[in-house]
């Protein structure tokens, strides 16, 4: 197998794509375009219709109406066993009669492929994983970590174009997970196929992807870098479900190009105010925001009133939740250089109103949140 | 907890006396087939070999004992192939329906035989099957196929479908899915399930006696007519052997069992 000759991989497109269950809409409309070789990681609470578009792709699911691409050629109707694609699950599904080496060799032997040949196969795919001294082992003799880097040589032996994973470290310790992340990096690099990866961690999908899919309630919300998402969420969902962020609601008032917010009597305002109408809420990021004594100088932030409600020292600085006088929560984040506080210390949070993203209110955000 | 010793010796005198209790009637059959007179009284006199002898050189007893045989081959064959394909659809269809189709097909656990034996005579007479090999072997597949049934569909409850799910993504068709991952990890419910077939088909006696006429006769109605006629100790005899067989083969297949279960683990 000479690793140049491999494809790039393979182009997706769902276009419109829904898929009902009687009333219930698991995906609702979902239109995703997904590069050749591009890692793309489909991200959104449980019940968001990420593992349904993961298994409309490999074929496990029929759509109820839309358009399926795999490689610029519809597969609507094909069958799973003949589309191809590589999947990985959260549950290995490693078949435990049969030793690592005949695991991998299966979708080979299915294949025709004999002899040296598959051999050859094998240990490339198990080299690849770093498991090629594991081969005459059964997988219930492996950890769980090293079952599924079995599963995932199993699943790209055969060179399918398109890799599908599903929450593949989704039952492994948090130490291991974060290896085996960089592995999965990886092993895209040297293949150069299509990785497509569901997961409800948004910290797994800024390490891996080259753009993320934000899903919620069977609709796609952003489409994105994980970059974009942090920094200009398109949606409330996404700006809290990606990353630590902090919500100020009120009492909205717009003139001119400003749009000012009443929180408790106190009033935060920004030189933004909201395209498409609905009613604004201020989303900022926990470092954009800033913590001081009360009455300290004033320097024309925006300032707030509030105290302590939990202190968290985490090595390179420190966290803190701030609850505020209407009674929600702020997020800060402080570096190791800056005035550290104690719970139940008055506060004062400043920031600037173009740190702040004005986003239209959605209930919907918060229900999903769990 | 730590018990005392009397307790300790109370319980290993009881757990002996319940053990002899359930293997009595088994153990009085052995020294009863080495009789030297034409007698089933207990205890037996004397030794000798005749009775074995007698099982082998006699044509009543030997052709029963391959009638036998023959039908409870079959029978396993067949009960195992519909049961196991049973199980599988029972497993795949909706859970009511499943259910009820269940308990349709476990029936013959629970109605009496001789009310079977009744409506099998009753249809055989019309189609003349009495006393035919494909009679006997119908007749025994519908014993027979309860107990394929529960083997099959117990292994089944803990196979794990979502391989299925993965061997499809690798390429394989609900064909070879179902000989390389289902059939292979469902083994144990159809080898067991295929010994009960067996074991059913060849000891049968209720239905086997309404059906049977003189040319066909099985083991088991040789042994019923033996008895009844005279004290012969060849059915000692008989017994005996099918004693030493069941042991092994019962013993083999657990052997056979646990070198698997450590192989898979």
């Amino acid at each position: 197998m000479n690793p140049k000759a491999q494809n790039r991989g393979a182009a997706i497109d769902l276009e419109q794509v829904s898929k009902a269950y009687g009333a219930f809409k698991a995906l609702d409309g979902v239109s995703l375009r997904i590069e050749p070789g591009e890692f793309m990681t489909l991200l959104g609470p449980s019940g968001s219709g990420k593992t349904t578009t993961l298994n409309v792709i490999a074929g496990f699911t029929d759509v109820t109406s839309g358009k399926l691409l795999v490689g610029e050629k519809s597969v609507v109707g094909v069958p799973a066993h003949k589309r191809n694609i590589g999947v990985v699950f959260q549950h290995y599904a490693l078949f435990p009669h049969m030793t690592v080496d005949r695991n991998v060799a299966y979708p080979l032997r299915l294949r025709g492929v004999t002899g040296a040949e598959r051999e050859r196969r094998v240990r490339h795919a198990l080299d690849m994983v770093k498991m090629a001294d594991f081969g005459h082992r059964y997988p219930s003799e492996l950890s769980g970590g090293q079952q599924q880097r079995v599963a995932l040589a199993r699943a790209i032996v055969f060179d399918p174009p398109l890799l599908l994973m599903d929450e593949p470290l989704g039952a492994l310790d948090k130490k291991l997970r974060e290896w085996l992340q960089l592995e999965i990096k990886r092993i895209h690099r040297e293949l150069g196929t299509t990785f497509v990866y569901v997961t409800h961690d948004q910290e797994e999908a800024l390490v891996l992807s080259d753009r993320i899919a934000v899903f919620n309630r069977g609709a796609i919300e952003q489409i994105g870098t994980g970059r974009e998402l942090y920094d200009e969420p398109a949606t409330l969902f996404v700006g809290k479900f990606v990353g630590d962020s902090t919500v100020l609601r009120g009492p909205a008032a717009t003139s001119g190009g400003e749009t000012a917010i009443e929180i408790s009597g106190q009033k935060v305002a920004t030189a933004k105010r909201l395209a498409n109408g609905g009613k604004p809420v201020m989303l900022l990021r926990p470092e954009k925001l800033a913590l001081a004594r009360p009455g300290a100088g004033n320097d024309g932030r925006n300032r707030l009133t509030g105290r302590i409600g939990e202190a968290i020292y985490l090595g390179s600085g420190s966290k803190y939740e701030v609850d505020l006088a209407d009674g929600s929560k702020a997020i800060v984040r402080s570096t190791l250089e800056a005035q550290s506080f104690a719970i139940g210390d008055e506060v004062d949070l400043l920031f600037a109103g173009s740190d702040v993203k004005l986003l239209a209110d959605d209930d919907k955000a918060d229900l999903t949140l769990t | 907890m730590e018990m005392k010793p009397l307790t300790r010796v109370m319980l290993g005198l009881v757990c002996l006396l319940v053990a002899i209790w359930l293997v009595a009637p088994t153990l009085v059959v052995v020294p009863m087939s080495f009789n030297e007179n034409k007698s089933l009284a207990f205890p037996p006199q004397g030794f000798s070999w005749q009775w074995y002898e007698n099982f082998v050189t006699n044509p009543d007893w030997s052709n029963s004992f391959l009638n036998s045989l023959k039908v409870a081959s079959i029978v396993a064959v067949v009960a195992t192939v519909l049961g196991t394909l049973a199980a599988f659809g029972l497993d795949r269809m909706k859970a009511r329906p499943a259910n009820l189709l269940r308990m349709l097909m476990l029936t013959p656990m629970v109605v009496p035989g001789v009310v079977l034996a009744i409506g099998i005579y009753a249809v055989y007479l019309d189609t003349r099957l009495v006393g035919t090999l494909l009679g006997f072997v119908l007749a025994h597949t519908i014993l027979a196929l309860p107990f394929v049934l529960i083997a099959v569909s117990a292994n089944l409850e803990v196979f794990d479908k979502r391989l299925e799910t993965a061997a499809a993504s690798l390429g394989a068709n609900a064909l070879t899915t179902f000989r390389t991952v289902t059939l292979p990890l469902i083994a144990p419910g159809v080898m067991s399930g295929l010994l009960f077939a067996f074991a059913t088909s060849f000891d049968e006696i209720v239905v086997s006696l309404f059906i049977t006429n003189p040319y066909l006769k099985t083991l088991p109605v040789q042994i019923f007519a033996s008895i009844t006629r005279d004290a012969d100790p060849t059915v000692a005899a008989v017994g005996t052997i099918l004693l030493c067989a069941t042991t092994l083969l019962i013993g083999g297949g657990m052997l056979l069992l646990g070198r698997e279960r450590k192989g898979a683990s």
